[in-house]
C-alpha cells in the first residue's frame, strides 16, 4: 500500500514538473500566437487591434496569473481553443487519437514480437549445438545495432520506395484502412523493437548463466522448457522497463512517421502545431504524452512486484540487508 | 567384480577447447559409486572433479568434450547404460529420475522468481506428472522428508525467504523428487557455515541410508570427505593421486598429495607453526572495546539491534578472534572498529585513539592508516580495472605518501612480503587465481603499516589448501612485523589455527570469551559446544588419523 502511494505520489511530481517545463519553454519561444497568426502584414492589422486580440486571449496579463489560468482550465479539463483555427483542442485531439492510437499499439505489439522473436532466435540453445548456424547467430545478434542505428523518416521513405512504388505490394492511393497502416506501423515498429531485443538478448544471456538453470537442466528439462518456465519470466523484468522508456521512442515515432505517410493523426496535429506556433494545441499535447508516458511507467512500476516476489515485501528488505551485513 | 556398481567410470577424459588452446582438464580417471555408498572426490579448484561430475549427469560446458573413456550406470534391474555420447533426449529422461543433482550454491541455485513448492515440484512436472494433488503431496512430503517445519508453507514462500541452510535442503528435496539411484553433490556445503555444514551432511547421509541411493560427493574439504565416505578418490591436475576406502586412505595415504591435503586440512591437523603470542604484564591493550552496541533503523518497527555489550581486548601482537555464524554480527563489530560505522553506543580505542569520536574527513582518514581490513571475497575487492601495482599503491596515493618511484619499490617490497613474484605486478586481477589475490589483498592492506589487520572471513572463501598457505603467510606476517590481528570467522578449526583470544558471538550478543585453548578446549557455553561439534571431522583425532606424524610446515 505504501509502495503504491509513494509511486502514484512520485507520478503525480513527474506530471507537474512536467507540466511546468513545457508551460515555460512554450511561452519563453520568441514571438507569441497571436504575432504567429494575425500578425502577418497581409492581413494589415494595426498594433491596436493586435492588442485587442491579445487582450481577448488573456496574452497580456502577468505571466504568473497566465499560468495558474492555464492550470486551473487544465484541471477542468478544459484544453483552451487552438489559435490557429480556433477549434476546440479537445475536439482536435479526439479526432486525432483514433487514427494515433491504433498505430501505436500495433506498432508496439508489432515491436515487442519482432524483438522477442529476434532474442529468442538468437539466443536459442538449439541453435547453439549446430556449428553451421554460428554466422547466422552472429547476424541475429547484429540485427538489433543495425536496427537502433536506422533513423525512422529514413525507414519509412524506404518502405514505400519497395514495397509501394517499386513492388506494389502496398497501395497509397484508395488503401483501405488496413492496407494504410502496414507501412506506418513497420515504420513506427523496428527503432521500437532494437532497443527491446538488445535488451532480450542481453537478459536471456544472463539469466541462461544463472546456476538455478543449469539445475533446471539437471532435473531433465529440454530447452524449450527452460525458455519458457526459468528464462523467460526472469528475463522479462529488465526488458520490461526498457519497453516503459520506449514509449517516449513511440511518441517521436509517431510524429515523424504521421508526417511521412500523410495520414491523420495526433502526430501530425503537433507538426502543424509546431509550424504554426500554436501553443494551446502544443501545450495539450505536451500534457497528454506525459500523462501517458507516466501512466504507462506507474504500471510497469506497479507490474515489477507481480513478476518479481522478491520486490513485493518492501519493510522486510531492509531488515534482510542488515542481516547479511550483520 | 560379482555385481556391477551403480555407476561406474572408466579412464574417463575430458577436454575444454578454449579461444587459445585445448586444455585436457581430466585424463583418464577411474572412480566407482556403489548403491547405498559415498564415493568422495576430493581435490583442489581445477583439479578436474567438477567436471568429472559435470560429465557423469551429462551437463558438461558448452565447450567441454569427452575425448575418451566410458561412464556406465547400471539399474535396479541390472542392466547397464553407457552415458557417453548418449543423446541430448536420453539424457533428459535420465537427469531428475535417476540421477539427481545437488548443486554448490544454495543461494543462486534456485529460480528467485517461483515459490519453493514450484521448484521441488518441477522435476515431477518435467517427468510428466499432471495431478494437481498428487504433486502437492509429494511436494510437502519431500519438504518435511528434508526436515523443513510446516512443509505447506515453505511451500508457498519464496527463495529469498529463507536461510541458505533451509534453501540447500530444498534443493535436496527437489533432487530426491523421483527417488534417484545417484546423487551427485557437487560442494554441497561449501557456501554454508560450518553448523549449517554438518546438519545438511548429516541430511544427505541419512537419506543415502533410507533411500539406498548411491552419492558422489565432490569436495575440495578433506575433512568433509573423511566423516562420510565409504570410498575416496583423490584428484590432483585431472588425474587420480590416490583411491580408496576412505578409512584406509585417510589412516595410510600413500600419495604425498593426500598427505598435503591432510595437512592443510584445519580441523584434522595443526597445519600452522605458529607459537602462541602471551601480551607481557601491565602491557596496554591496543585495542580495548567496551560494551559496543549497534543498532540499524527499520521503517515501521523498533530498529534491528546488529550487535550488543561487546567487550574485549586485543593485546599488541596478538589475534583476537570474533567466531559465530552469519548474522551473529561479527562483521558489524570489525566494520565499526575499522571506523566504517559509527556504532550507536558503547566505546572503540585503538592505539589510544578513540574511534567513535573520529568526526569523519582529516582525523577518520589519519585513523585509516592504523587500521586495515582484508575481505572475504578476493574476487570482489580488487578493482578489476587496475593492475596489481596500481591496486597496491593506492592506499600511499590516496595518503600522498612518497614520490611516484617510493610508491612503486613498496609495492614491489609488499608483493615481496606476500610471497609473489614481482611479475604479478603488471597482471589484473582476473590473471591471478583466488589464493594469490587474497595475497594481493593482504599486501594492500599492509602497505599503509598499520598496527590492526581486521581480517574478515579472509580465508573462509578459499580451498584448504590455499587457506593453509595463507594462514601460515598470516603468521609468518604476524612474526615478523609485530602485526595484531582481528580475525572474523565462522569456522573453529581455522580460530583454533592462529589465534590467541577468542569471543564467541550469538545473535550479536558475547556468549563466551577467553584464551582460545581454554574455551575450545573447554567450553562452558553451548553454542561454542555446537560449533565445535559441528567442525567437520570433529570425531577424528589428528593423531589417530597419521600417528606417526608430525605437525608439518
Amino acid at each position: 500500500m505504501h509502495y503504491l502511494l509513494r509511486r502514484i505520489g512520485g507520478a503525480a511530481l513527474v506530471l507537474s514538473l512536467a507540466f511546468i517545463v513545457a508551460y515555460v519553454m512554450l511561452t519563453a519561444l520568441p514571438g507569441d500566437a497571436v504575432m504567429a497568426r494575425y500578425g502577418n502584414p497581409d492581413l494589415g492589422l494595426s498594433a491596436a487591434e493586435l492588442a485587442q486580440i491579445r487582450t481577448a486571449y488573456g496574452a497580456d496579463r502577468p505571466a504568473l496569473l497566465q499560468f495558474l489560468d492555464t492550470v486551473a482550465s487544465f484541471l477542468r479539463g478544459d484544453l483552451g481553443y487552438s489559435v490557429q483555427t480556433g477549434a476546440a483542442v479537445s475536439t482536435l485531439l479526439a479526432a486525432a487519437l483514433p487514427s494515433t492510437l491504433a498505430l501505436a499499439l500495433l506498432g508496439l505489439l508489432v515491436a515487442v514480437t519482432v524483438a522477442v522473436v529476434i532474442a529468442v532466435a538468437a539466443t536459442h540453445g538449439g541453435l547453439r549445438h549446430l556449428g553451421a548456424t554460428r554466422a547466422l547467430r552472429s547476424t541475429l545478434r547484429g540485427l538489433p545495432s543495425l536496427m537502433v542505428s536506422l533513423p525512422v523518416f529514413w525507414i519509412g521513405i524506404v518502405l514505400l520506395q519497395v514495397f509501394s512504388f517499386r513492388l506494389g505490394l502496398v497501395p497509397v492511393l484508395n488503401a483501405s484502412p488496413l492496407q494504410s497502416l502496414i507501412l506506418p506501423v513497420l515504420t513506427l515498429a523496428i527503432p521500437i523493437a532494437a532497443p527491446l531485443a538488445q535488451v532480450l538478448i542481453r537478459s536471456i544471456d544472463e539469466v541462461s548463466a544463472e546456476p538455478f538453470v543449469a539445475v533446471t537442466r539437471a532435473r531433465g528439462a529440454s530447452t524449450r522448457w527452460l525458455l519458457t518456465r526459468s528464462v523467460a519470466r526472469n528475463a522479462t523484468l529488465p526488458a520490461l522497463t526498457m519497453a516503459g522508456l520506449l514509449f517516449g521512442e513511440l511518441v517521436g515515432g509517431a510524429v515523424v512517421t504521421e508526417t511521412v505517410f500523410g495520414r491523420m493523426g495526433v502526430g501530425l496535429v503537433t507538426a502543424q502545431a509546431v509550424a504554426a506556433r500554436d501553443t494551446p494545441v502544443l501545450m495539450a499535447v505536451v500534457v497528454l504524452s506525459a500523462v501517458v508516458f507516466v501512466v504507462i511507467n506507474l504500471v510497469v512500476d506497479l507490474l515489477y512486484p507481480v513478476l518479481d516476489p522478491r520486490l513485493r515485501s518492501t519493510t522486510a528488505a531492509p531488515a534482510r540487508r542488515e542481516a547479511v551485513a550483520a | 567384480m560379482s555385481v556391477p556398481p551403480l555407476l561406474q567410470i572408466t579412464d574417463l577424459s575430458i577436454t575444454y577447447r578454449t579461444r587459445r588452446a585445448t586444455v585436457e582438464a581430466v585424463r583418464g580417471i577411474d572412480l566407482s559409486v556403489a548403491r547405498g555408498q559415498v564415493t568422495a572426490l576430493v581435490g583442489e579448484s581445477g583439479s578436474g572433479k567438477s567436471s568429472a561430475a559435470q560429465a557423469a549427469i551429462g551437463l558438461l560446458p558448452e565447450n567441454g568434450r569427452i575425448t575418451g573413456g566410458s561412464i556406465a550406470l547400471t539399474g535396479q534391474d541390472g542392466s547397464r547404460e553407457e552415458l557417453v555420447s548418449l543423446p541430448e533426449h536420453a539424457w533428459r529422461g535420465l537427469r531428475g529420475t535417476r540421477i539427481g543433482l545437488i548443486p554448490q550454491d544454495p543461494t543462486s541455485s534456485l529460480d528467485p522468481v517461483r515459490t519453493i513448492g514450484a521448484s521441488v515440484a518441477e522435476p515431477l512436472r518435467i517427468h510428466g506428472w499432471h495431478d494437481r494433488e498428487r504433486i502437492t503431496a509429494r511436494v510437502h512430503e519431500l519438504l518435511d522428508r528434508v526436515g523443513l517445519d510446516d512443509p505447506a508453507l515453505r511451500a508457498r514462500q519464496y527463495p529469498h525467504e529463507l536461510s541458505g541452510g533451509m534453501r540447500q535442503r530444498v534443493l535436496i528435496a527437489a533432487a530426491l523428487a523421483l527417488d534417484p539411484d545417484l546423487l551427485i553433490a557437487d560442494e554441497p556445503t561449501s557456501a554454508l557455515d560450518v553448523t549449517v555444514q554438518a546438519t545438511v551432511l548429516d541430511l544427505i547421509d541419512e537419506l543415502r541410508d533410507s533411500t539406498g541411493a548411491g552419492v558422489l560427493l565432490i569436495t575440495h574439504d578433506l575433512a568433509v570427505a573423511a566423516d562420510r565416505a565409504d570410498q575416496l578418490v583423490v584428484m590432483r591436475g585431472g588425474r587420480i593421486e590416490e583411491s580408496g576406502p576412505g578409512a584406509a586412505v585417510l589412516a595410510a595415504p600413500t600419495a604425498e598429495y593426500t598427505r598435503t591435503l591432510l595437512d592443510d586440512a584445519p580441523s584434522l591437523r595443526q597445519g600452522v607453526d605458529r607459537r602462541p603470542r602471551r601480551p607481557e604484564p601491565g602491557q596496554a591493550p591496543l585495542v580495548r572495546v567496551r560494551e559496543l552496541r549497534q543498532e540499524f533503523p527499520r521503517p515501521g518497527s523498533a530498529p534491528f539491534v546488529a550487535v550488543d555489550g561487546i567487550c574485549f581486548d586485543i593485546a599488541p601482537g596478538t589475534t583476537h578472534a570474533l567466531v559465530g555464524e552469519s548474522g551473529s554480527g561479527k562483521t558489524t563489530t570489525g566494520r565499526a572498529i575499522a571506523g566504517f560505522r559509527r556504532p550507536t553506543a558503547g566505546s572503540i580505542e585503538v592505539d589510544r585513539t578513540e574511534v567513535t569520536a573520529l568526526g569523519g574527513g582529516r582525523a577518520l582518514r589519519d585513523f585509516r592508516s592504523t587500521v586495515q581490513l582484508v575481505h572475504q571475497n578476493p574476487f570482489g575487492s580488487l578493482d578489476p580495472r587496475q593492475s596489481i601495482a596500481a591496486i597496491l599503491e593506492e592506499p600511499l596515493r590516496n595518503t600522498r605518501r612518497g614520490s611516484r618511484s617510493q610508491r612503486r619499490s613498496a609495492a614491489l617490497h609488499h608483493l615481496e612480503l606476500v610471497s609473489l613474484p614481482p611479475e604479478v605486478a603488471s597482471r589484473r586481477p582476473r590473471e591471478l587465481s583466488g589464493g594469490q589475490r587474497q595475497r594481493v589483498a593482504i599486501a594492500r592492506a599492509l602497505i599503509l603499516q598499520p598496527e590492526l589487520v581486521v581480517l574478515d572471513e579472509a580465508v573462509s572463501a578459499l580451498d584448504v589448501t590455499v587457506q593453509a598457505q595463507i594462514l601460515r603467510l598470516l603468521a609468518r606476517l604476524q612474526d615478523e612485523l609485530g602485526l595484531t590481528y582481528l580475525l572474523i570467522s565462522h569456522d573453529l578449526a581455522v580460530v583454533r589455527q592462529v589465534a590467541d583470544t577468542v569471543s564467541v558471538l550469538r545473535r550479536g550478543r558475547p556468549v563466551e570469551a577467553g584464551p582460545v585453548e581454554r574455551v575450545l578446549e573447554g567450553p562452558h557455553h553451548e553454542y561454542t559446544q555446537a560449533l565445535l561439534a559441528a567442525i567437520p571431522g570433529a570425531g577424528r583425532q589428528a593423531d589417530q588419523l597419521h600417528p606417526e606424524a608430525v605437525p608439518a610446515s
